[in-house]
Parts: C-alpha cells; sequence; structure tokens
C-alpha cells in the first residue's frame, strides 16, 4: 500500500458557464484527516462528488486509493465510505434496516455485522433507538445514523461532506473521538469538508477553497502563521506610557485602535505573563486573541467564510421543495 | 505515516466475486422494495380497492348496457374481468417505479449509487421488486375470480389461476421494466405521473380490456394491433374464459393470423377469397358478440416476451446513463 490516498491535478468541473471547480490539485496522505474549509459554494460538494464517481470530472485526473475515478470506478466504490450533506437514508426502514443494507451492499463479512452495528449505535447513541422507523428520528439523530452508516465498512477513504452539521457538541466530540480512533486502528483516510473552523483544527492538513480554486493548503498551525502573530490587547492606568515603554522595550508596532492598545506579538501566551511582570504601569484588563482559520481566510480573500450564498444544488432543492411532495 | 491497522487483514480476506456483488445488491434492494410496500397500508389497500370500484361500478353498468344490445352468451363481468387483472398489474407495476425518483429526490439513491454494487443490479432489483408488488396485488385480485358474481367456486377456475399466474409474472416484469426506463432519468416526481398516464392511458383502452376489439375503424384497428397489451390482455382472457388449450390452436395459428392481420373482419367471418379455412369456421362458432381470445396464445405470449425483453434492455441501459 503505497502512493497516496487521494491524488487530484487539475481537476475541474463545469456546469454550463459556471465553473464550480477550478484547476484543484493536491495529494492526501495514507491516514491523514484532510479537510476542505471554504464558504458554501465554493466547489467543496462538487470536488467530493467527483473523487466519489458521482460525477464525471470536465478535466483533471484524480486517483483514489490508487484507482482512476473515471476508468476505475468500481474499484474506487469499494475503498470508500461517505457521509453525504443531505440525507441519504431511508426513513421507511428501521434505523437496524440501514445498516443491514449498507452492511449488505458494501459486502461487510457477516460474522462482523452484528459486532459493527452494535459498536457503531452505540458511539452515535441510537442503540436504543434501533428497531425505530427513521422517519421518527430527528434530524440529529438522521444525521448520526448517517455517520454510523458510513463507518460500517471500515473504508480505506472516508469522505465526508460537512459531517457534524447541526449537531450538538457533545455528540459532535463523541463523532471525531471515534473518527480519530478508527484512523489508528484502521489507518483510515479522512477528507472532509466543512465551513466550521472548530472542524477543520481536527485536520492534519487543510486546503483552504474558494470561488473553486484552492487559495491556501497546510497545517492549521502554519496557516495561522501566514496571518501574524498573535493579538494583545489591553488597558491600563496610562495607555500614553505604557505605548512608549512596549516601543522602546519590545520594539512591537502598536495597531491603531481607539480604546485601548492593540499590537501584535509572535508569541501572546509567552509574551503576557513576562508584560505584567515587567511593565512599569498597572494593568487594568489584558486580552490575547490567537488568530482562526477565519482569519486567514479573511486576510486571503478580504471576506468572512461565514458569509453564505446558498449553492447552486441548495437552490435547486428549494425550488423543488416549494411544491409539497406528492403523495399517493 | 502512522499504520497501526491491525484490524484490516482479518475483515477483507475474502473479496466477493462481480457476480456476487451483483447477487447481493439485486437481493437487498429487493428486500427494500417489497418491505416498503408491504409497510405502506393505504398503497396496499388502495391497489386492492381501485379494481374492485372498476368491476363493480363499470362491470355491473356495461353489463347492463351489453344486455340491451346483445351481449352473446359471455357475460360482460366474465369477459371484462381479466381485463382489469390486466389493469392492477398494468398500473401497479409501473407506478412502482415512482419509487426510483422518491430515492432520488430524498437522497437514498446516491447511497446505492456510490456503492461497489453495478448499477445494473440496482435496476433489476427495482424491477423485480416492483414485480413483486404488481404480482402480490393481481394475485389478491385474482381471488375474485372464485366469487359467484365472476367465475364461481370451482376446480377449473383455480386451474385457471394458476394458469393465468406466469403470465402476469411477465406482464409484470416488462411492465416495471417500462416504468424504470421512464424514471431512471427523470428528476420530477410530479411529472412522472403525467406522463405515465398519458402513455398508460391510450394503452390501456386500446388493449381491449374494456370493450371487444372487433369492428373498429381502421385506424385505430390498426393501433390496438401494435400495442402490446393487447396480447396480454388477450391471454388472459383466453384463459380464464375457455381455459388453457396449447394443442388446437397450434399448427395452422400462423397463416390464421396473418389472415386475421391482413383483414380481421373477412377472417373472422371466415369468407376470405380463396380460404375457406376450417379452423376459421370451426372458431367461429365459438365467437360469440364478446370473443374470447383473438390470438393464439402462442403468438400472444410471443408478442409479450418480446416488449418485455425491449423494454428490459431500455430499462438497464436508461438506468445505467443516470449520473
Amino acid at each position: 500500500m503505497d502512493g497516496f490516498a487521494v491524488e487530484v491535478e487539475g481537476l475541474v468541473k463545469k456546469f454550463g458557464d459556471l465553473v464550480a471547480v477550478d484547476g484543484v490539485s493536491f495529494a492526501v496522505d495514507r491516514g491523514e484527516i484532510f479537510g476542505f474549509l471554504g464558504p458554501n459554494g465554493a466547489g467543496k460538494t462538487t470536488t467530493i462528488n467527483m473523487l466519489c464517481t458521482l460525477l464525471a470530472p470536465t478535466a483533471g485526473k484524480a486517483r483514489v486509493d490508487g484507482y482512476d475515478v473515471q476508468s476505475q470506478k468500481n474499484e474506487v466504490r469499494r475503498s470508500i465510505g461517505l457521509v453525504f450533506q443531505d440525507p441519504s437514508l431511508d426513513d421507511r426502514l428501521t434505523a437496524n434496516e440501514n445498516l443491514d443494507f449498507h452492511a449488505v451492499i458494501y459486502a461487510v463479512p457477516p460474522s462482523e455485522r452484528e459486532k459493527r452495528k452494535r459498536e457503531l449505535l452505540e458511539m452515535v447513541d441510537l442503540l436504543d433507538r434501533a428497531e425505530d422507523l427513521v422517519i421518527t428520528f430527528s434530524g440529529g439523530m438522521k444525521r448520526r445514523l448517517e455517520i454510523a452508516r458510513g463507518l460500517l465498512h471500515y473504508p480505506k477513504v472516508l469522505f465526508l461532506d460537512e459531517p457534524t452539521i447541526g449537531l450538538d457538541p457533545q455528540t459532535r466530540q463523541y463523532i471525531w473521538e471515534y473518527i480519530e480512533d478508527l484512523k489508528k486502528r484502521e489507518d483510515t483516510t479522512i477528507f472532509l469538508t466543512t465551513h466550521y473552523m472548530e472542524e477543520a483544527e481536527h485536520c492534519d492538513r487543510i486546503a483552504i477553497i474558494d470561488h473553486g480554486k484552492i487559495i491556501a493548503m497546510d497545517t492549521s498551525e502554519n496557516l495561522k502563521n501566514m496571518v501574524g502573530g498573535d493579538i494583545i490587547r489591553m488597558k491600563t492606568d496610562d495607555d500614553a506610557r505604557a505605548e512608549e515603554e512596549l516601543r522602546s522595550r519590545y520594539d512591537v508596532n502598536i495597531l491603531e485602535d481607539r480604546d485601548c492598545l492593540c499590537f501584535e506579538v509572535d508569541r501572546g501566551d509567552e509574551f503576557i505573563p513576562q508584560l505584567i511582570r515587567d511593565l512599569g504601569v498597572r494593568i487594568q484588563s489584558i486580552s490575547l486573541h490567537r488568530p482562526t482559520l477565519d482569519d486567514v481566510f479573511l486576510k486571503l480573500t478580504g471576506r468572512e467564510i461565514r458569509e453564505e450564498g446558498a449553492d447552486e444544488l441548495e437552490i435547486m432543492r428549494r425550488t423543488v421543495r416549494v411544491r409539497p411532495p406528492f403523495a399517493r | 505515516m502512522d499504520t497501526i491497522g491491525e484490524g484490516r487483514g482479518a475483515v477483507e480476506l475474502r473479496r466477493p466475486s462481480a457476480l456476487q456483488w451483483s447477487m447481493r445488491g439485486l437481493y437487498i434492494i429487493w428486500l427494500r422494495e417489497f418491505k416498503r410496500f408491504w409497510r405502506d397500508k393505504p398503497r396496499r389497500i388502495g391497489g386492492f380497492a381501485q379494481p374492485i370500484l372498476y368491476l363493480a361500478l363499470l362491470g355491473v353498468g356495461m353489463q347492463s348496457a351489453f344486455k340491451v344490445f346483445g351481449g352473446g352468451d359471455v357475460p360482460y363481468i366474465k369477459f371484462m374481468f381479466p381485463g382489469i387483472v390486466g389493469l392492477t398489474v398494468l398500473f401497479t407495476a409501473v407506478f412502482s417505479a415512482i419509487s426510483i425518483i422518491w430515492d432520488r429526490e430524498f437522497g437514498f439513491l446516491k447511497e446505492v449509487l456510490v456503492s461497489p454494487v453495478p448499477r445494473s443490479s440496482v435496476a433489476l432489483g427495482k424491477i423485480i421488486g416492483g414485480s413483486t408488488t404488481a404480482l402480490i396485488q393481481g394475485a389478491i385480485f385474482l381471488a375474485l375470480a372464485f366469487t359467484p358474481w365472476v367465475y364461481g367456486f370451482s376446480l377449473s377456475t383455480l386451474w385457471k389461476v394458476l394458469a393465468v399466474l406466469p403470465l402476469i409474472v411477465l406482464m409484470a416484469l416488462s411492465l416495471t421494466s417500462l416504468g424504470v426506463a421512464v424514471a431512471a432519468r427523470m428528476t420530477s416526481m410530479e411529472g412522472f405521473p403525467i406522463v405515465m398516464n398519458f402513455l398508460l392511458m391510450p394503452l390501456f383502452f386500446l388493449s381491449g380490456a374494456f370493450f371487444p376489439l372487433q369492428g373498429l375503424p381502421g385506424w385505430m384497428d390498426f393501433l390496438t394491433k401494435i400495442d402490446p397489451l393487447t396480447y396480454g390482455v388477450d391471454a388472459l382472457r383466453g384463459i380464464m374464459l375457455r381455459g388453457l388449450d396449447l394443442g388446437t390452436s397450434a399448427t395452422s395459428s400462423l397463416s390464421q393470423f396473418m389472415a386475421w392481420f391482413k383483414d380481421p373482419q373477412i377472417y373472422q367471418i371466415g369468407m376470405s377469397k380463396g380460404y375457406p379455412d376450417p379452423a376459421a369456421l370451426a372458431s367461429l362458432s365459438q365467437r360469440a358478440a364478446l370473443p374470447g381470445q383473438a390470438h393464439p396464445l402462442w403468438l400472444d405470449v410471443l408478442v409479450m416476451l418480446g416488449f418485455g425483453a425491449f423494454l428490459f434492455a431500455l430499462a438497464l441501459w436508461q438506468f445505467n446513463r443516470a449520473e
């Protein structure tokens, strides 16, 4: 097993005039947790759909688990697991039956089946609802079941499209623990898309994507360093004197801010104790702001990541749902 | 790269073959279709109630009308019953395919399409699943044949019903294929019934389920002959009215059919020029105003098989093309 888990070169997808993915290239190591971070409509889901053989790329090459996504579809499909952004459960079946269905179409050995189902239902806290129809589940419960299902066949590469959207923090925590455990135990590669900063922090590496292009790709630590150092905001009895002292002693760059002293240092957590010890002026309050991935995105694009524009699919779905579903 | 993986090897010792993937997929998709049908009580009851309505309201009404105009020795209900069996199978089979559009709308189709199960076995599972529900509906309705108003409770009715079942299976498979072929690439839940009704209404009315296909204007006569459902209804009716007879029609039937196809009127009277067909003359006596069977059974079955194979191939092809 060598080579990359996912290898993408110059991937392009056009829908008519709209370029959803615009020449994306990257490689994901085996056993890595790799995140696609970007606002809605940036091309995250389209990329995933191409990687898991649901969409044919307009141009470019992609290999998953060493197999070409266009010429070796079946091999790719056997290697991957998927948790979709929108629900894909059969709500007229029970939770258990949904898992059984999945286990059969992914050829999970029957001897393993019960054990894994139990383990996963326990993880997502649905063991007591296993025999209930999915239609009776809340949105969060469906999501949890879906994640359990995606993990059932121990895929080599697991694609998670906005996996924990709409879940409570506790469940998120559980799910992340399990994913990290699975990664260790089974050496699973995880490819996820998200527009949650907190979620991206779990990733070994992050690609920031905007308008179909990757604009930065690195570890979360390195990305944040790109923005610059930590920002300290401070109020003192005599700001003017404090400013003078900061300039002369630490050679810091004071940023413009009307009501407090604001400046940038490399390592704020180490700088603050030193400052408190040495500064000749009494400090009234002090706060430390470490750059987040939000700041990285802001710096790279000039926009906040949470400026949400609905993507094409979402718009389509909304138009469809306006009419009541056909009832027979 | 961190490689502690220890569980991997033990789990995947045996990779299933391509055939095993297909069979597995087919089975579980069929099972799901069946479970969904079985849990949907209104669908079961509705599917059963509708043909009864036809039989009770239209059947009784038309029977009185045929009495007035002279319906011969076959009561209208007996004439119509096989047609309604056909109708039940037709509608249940074709509309079962709406589950594909449903699955697409609610996302479940994606779960199936990204799985390693081949597309063709997904389509096949859907076809067999839909056919199963159609067969069940048809069989339940067929049980009404035993009531005194239809054919009565007798051993001969039982044989007829048993003989008809394989035909129903064949009809169900081809008609579900038709539904799947249309639904495979359709995204609109509202569009499907409209398109299907547009397609099914003529198919159904021209099949001779409600009225005998005699003395029709030329254009309509032609349409009834190219309607594949005509042959299905004809076979069902032949068996239900006369029982299974394979022997008598087998020999001269091809020439009979050719003559009939050219000019059914003359053939029925048995007076075609230079063609004093003894078989036609013999069958003339059996033919009342409401005829039993227009074509030989083998021909009916052959047409149904051909039609079924075509639709089946079409359904697989369409489903494979869907993204």
